[in-house]
């Protein structure tokens, strides 16, 4: 393995986690074999997560991790076929194994050197333990008297050999159970089954198998090994859509102590059992190995420390989504502290109460902002494995397009929320591939045009207060503003007339529009039928902005600006006629007061001038219906934006700022155009929260439909 | 473009093998976290490769193999089992049962790379 993946933090992350798990499982194992039986399931998690923790820990080249590991997994392998008792003092050496494995975890992430010496010790005494009960004299194989062919017996792993070894030796009953079950949930169904064969017997495999005439179904054919009969099993599973049939076997000797048959199997019994004092149960320890104490911890290495090495928690971010919820509830709370101080201050003027409620709701809203940004904070990842990936993917993308491309990376580092980081991933696989496959363009063609033959794409972000830029530019060709105007003539986008008319960014702008694509021949990468219209809508649903600036022959850029987080929101709260509404202030640009003179008309569509540019008025009276109410002499203009378009909203007032958490209408009202969910306001009042990206949308649609009526 | 699946419980290890594989070139990986999860993948999609974990919980490797050699699309699709040292009596009934290489874990990089590309030429 190469240096840099060594003591990754995934690797150590997951070492862990299986070091943290095997611990948690020899406890339970210590206690049931005090008690009786360690159960074979035990025994077998046991197992596979040593062969878990041996498998990575090669993979990340640790060495002696997984020296230490491959023994234990041998000691474990022993145990769960039987060849091996778990007695006290065999648990004692997984312990102090396990403890071993918390060492090495610590000095991998820490970049320290082992000790050797100690781990070899170790695996010194694992072995013994190992080689402690082997008994060689292996009796008939009781497998050869089961009436199953090969097809079954040959998809058995050596455990689930053993097991079915085990039930036979033991005289109980093997039966097929054999149901169908929907693809789709079809984990569940088997659990159920499951749970319910729990009780009788055992598990021993699940083979599934489909038929061609029932596609979505998949059926599992179950061996299950029990005491019952199968009158019993039937009754106690009762569910006719569940075949059962016994297995046959021949010559069925039941050993002479069959009695104790009807109890757990346990991994410990295998070969000797009439000499053995119980299975599995607690032997007197060995001399050979209570002795021993090499390989313990020394002094100086200190095991608690263990726990210090991964100092990352795993939380499901649907819990951070309560606990922001909870915060944007208390921030309401404290505005209506606030409203109450106000209203006492006024009442009563610069009094005792007043004047103190005043200073403790100050100091309640500034640890209320600490808890929102540490909650913030937690949510919030670097980019640079997300950067990494899109290197990773870029790099494949060119050498299979016969591009020369490097691609740089800077301000990885920059945070975003964890949700929109991971909804990120696509619109900018794609930016990158439109950059390589459309930007940067062929060695040959470089060279000529006097470039390095080896193309550059450039991915960069930067941190911009509550937003985060994140730029995906090349070195390479350029966008051809001729070929675009052809292209959108030649599709009916824009008319021969109007096409001299609009300027570079509107050209640029018609680069979004749905199935806009100057390609003419598909390529691997292009072919997908995506194009830059979904980049924008995907961008758009994390409520950011994409822009693009190219210059000819010497590049393209994309800029997207994204919020760093879409969990807690400033928006701004406007009074429209008698409705109250939030508008996120993501989207807003700038406000506007207008009066009537500054709104004109162009192709019956009403629009205002702001900083040179046009942009067309939308009046929510008009959009959601609220009545005949005729709009005020002077309104105000919120300027909003999503991707390239612009639109002012007319509002009669501007009621203010305010953090908000948006909840969901529901499923029923989720379709609902221009309305993105509801919010609470301080004083206890719903208001709905406009969906600006759903309203231009929709202002785009009915341009469209002016146009062709036009 | 090959599409690869990739069936493995350990996630680390599951993104190794698939950026190996996506190093490859011409491959979209496609990951399964376990077998029951590939059950649900594999009418989904037409795989040229299928690359599994032997020991994994619920449905181990070999389930899933002789699944794969019983239905009419996955009949003939390459198969590369990898499995651990010690368990060699698991990959023998492996490539009893129809796959088509293994892979012994830990295995180089260049050695996973090699294998798949080999499997995907054979099966282009």
């Amino acid at each position: 393995m190469s240096q840099d993946v060594l003591a990754s933090p995934e690797f150590i992350a997951e070492a862990q986690e299986i070091v943290d798990a095997l611990n948690r499982d020899l406890i339970a194992a210590e206690q049931a074999s005090r008690t009786g039986e360690v159960e074979p399931d035990l025994v077998n998690t046991l197992f596979r997560s040593a062969h878990s923790l041996k498998g990575i820990s090669g993979m990340f080249g640790q060495e002696p991790i997984t020296k230490l590991a491959h023994s234990l997994e041998g000691v474990l392998d022993s145990m769960r076929l039987g060849k091996v008792r778990i007695n006290a003092a065999a648990l004692d050496v997984l312990f102090a194994c396990v403890e071993r494995f918390g060492v090495l975890i610590v000095q991998a992430a820490q970049g320290e050197s082992h000790d050797a010496h100690v781990i070899e010790e170790m695996m010194g005494r694992l072995q013994r333990v190992a080689r402690g009960e082997h008994d060689t004299s292996a009796p008939t194989d009781p497998l050869e008297l089961v009436g199953l062919g090969p097809d079954i017996l040959g998809v058995l792993t050596e455990y689930e050999e053993h097991r079915l070894r085990e039930n036979v030796r033991k005289g109980r009953g093997l039966y097929l159970l054999r149901s169908s079950f929907d693809l789709s949930n079809f984990d569940l169904g088997l659990a159920e089954m499951d749970a319910v064969v729990k009780g009788l017997g055992e598990v021993i495999t699940k083979l599934p198998s489909s038929k061609e005439s029932e596609p979505g179904k998949i059926s599992f054919d179950i061996i299950v090994g029990s005491d019952c009969s199968i009158e019993d099993l039937s009754r106690s599973i009762s569910d006719d859509r569940i075949e059962i049939s016994t297995i046959q076997q021949r010559g069925l000797v039941r050993p002479a102590d069959s009695a104790r048959s009807s109890s757990t199997p346990a991994a410990g019994q295998e070969d000797k059992e009439s000499e053995e004092p119980g299975p599995a149960a607690v032997a007197p320890p060995e001399p050979e190995l209570v002795e021993e104490s090499k390989g313990e911890l020394r002094e100086g290495e200190n095991p608690t420390s263990l726990r210090s090495v991964s100092q990352t928690v795993r939380v499901d971010i649907r819990r951070l989504d309560r606990l922001m919820n909870l915060v944007g509830e208390l921030a309401l709370t404290k505005v209506a502290f606030q409203r109450i101080s106000d209203v006492m201050r006024r009442e009563q003027g610069f009094t005792g109460m007043a004047v103190e409620l005043h200073k403790e709701s100050r100091n309640f809203e500034r640890r209320l902002a600490e808890l929102q940004a540490g909650i913030m904070e937690v949510r919030m990842v670097p980019l640079a494995n997300l950067f990494e990936r899109m290197v990773r993917v870029g790099r494949k993308m060119g050498r299979e397009l016969g591009r020369e491309v490097r691609i740089e990376v800077r301000g990885e580092s920059t945070e975003l929320d964890k949700l929109i980081v991971e909804d990120l991933a696509d619109p900018l696989m794609h930016l990158i591939r439109n950059a390589i496959d459309h930007g940067i363009e062929p060695p040959e063609a470089r060279r000529a045009a006097g470039k390095n033959s080896e193309g550059v794409v450039r991915l960069t972000a930067a941190a911009q207060g509550n937003h985060v830029l994140v730029e995906v530019s090349d070195d390479g060709k350029g966008i051809d503003v001729t070929r675009i105007l052809e292209t959108a003539v030649q599709r009916g986008v824009v008319t021969a007339e109007r096409a001299p008319e609009l300027n570079r960014r509107d050209v640029f702008n018609l680069l979004f529009l749905p199935g806009f694509s100057t390609r003419t021949e598909v390529s691997e990468y292009s072919g997908r039928g995506v194009g830059l219209d979904v980049v924008k809508t995907n961008i758009g649903q994390l409520s950011g902005v994409i822009d693009v600036d190219s210059a000819e022959g010497q590049g393209t850029s994309f800029m997207v600006t994204l919020p760093i987080t879409l969990a807690i929101i400033p928006a701004l709260v406007v009074q429209v006629s008698s409705a109250t509404y939030a508008i996120p202030l993501n989207n807003v640009l700038e406000t506007i007061a207008l009066s009537h003179e500054d709104v004109r008309t162009i192709e019956r569509r009403e629009v205002i001038a702001v900083r040179g540019a046009t942009v067309p008025l939308v009046d929510l009276r008009e959009v959601f219906d609220l009545g005949e109410v005729q709009r005020p002499n002077t309104v105000f203009g919120v300027v909003a934006g999503v991707g390239q378009s612009r639109m002012a909203l007319v509002v009669d007032e501007l009621v203010g700022q305010q953090d908000i958490v948006i909840k969901s209408l529901g499923k029923r009202l989720q379709h609902v155009s221009g309305i993105a969910g509801a919010t609470e306001l301080g004083n206890q009042q719903t208001i709905l929260v406009i969906d600006m990206m759903g309203l231009i949308n929709e202002l785009s649609i009915e341009d469209n439909r002016l146009a062709e009526g036009a | 473009m090959h599409k690869v699946l990739v069936v493995e419980d350990s996630p680390a290890m599951r993104g190794l093998i698939a950026s190996i594989v996506d190093d490859v070139g011409g491959t979209e990986v496609v990951e399964a976290i376990n077998g029951f999860d590939a059950l649900r993948r594999l009418p989904r999609h037409s795989f040229a490769l299928i690359i599994t974990d032997i020991n994994m919980p619920d449905l181990n490797g070999l389930e899933l193999l002789s699944f794969i050699r019983k239905g009419a699309n996955t009949l003939n699709t390459p198969v590369l089992i990898v499995t651990s040292e010690g368990s060699e009596k698991d990959r023998d009934r492996g490539m009893a049962l129809g796959a088509n290489a293994y892979l012994i874990k830990p295995f180089a990089p260049e050695e996973l790379a090699a294998t798949v590309r080999r499997l995907l030429n054979k099966s282009a």
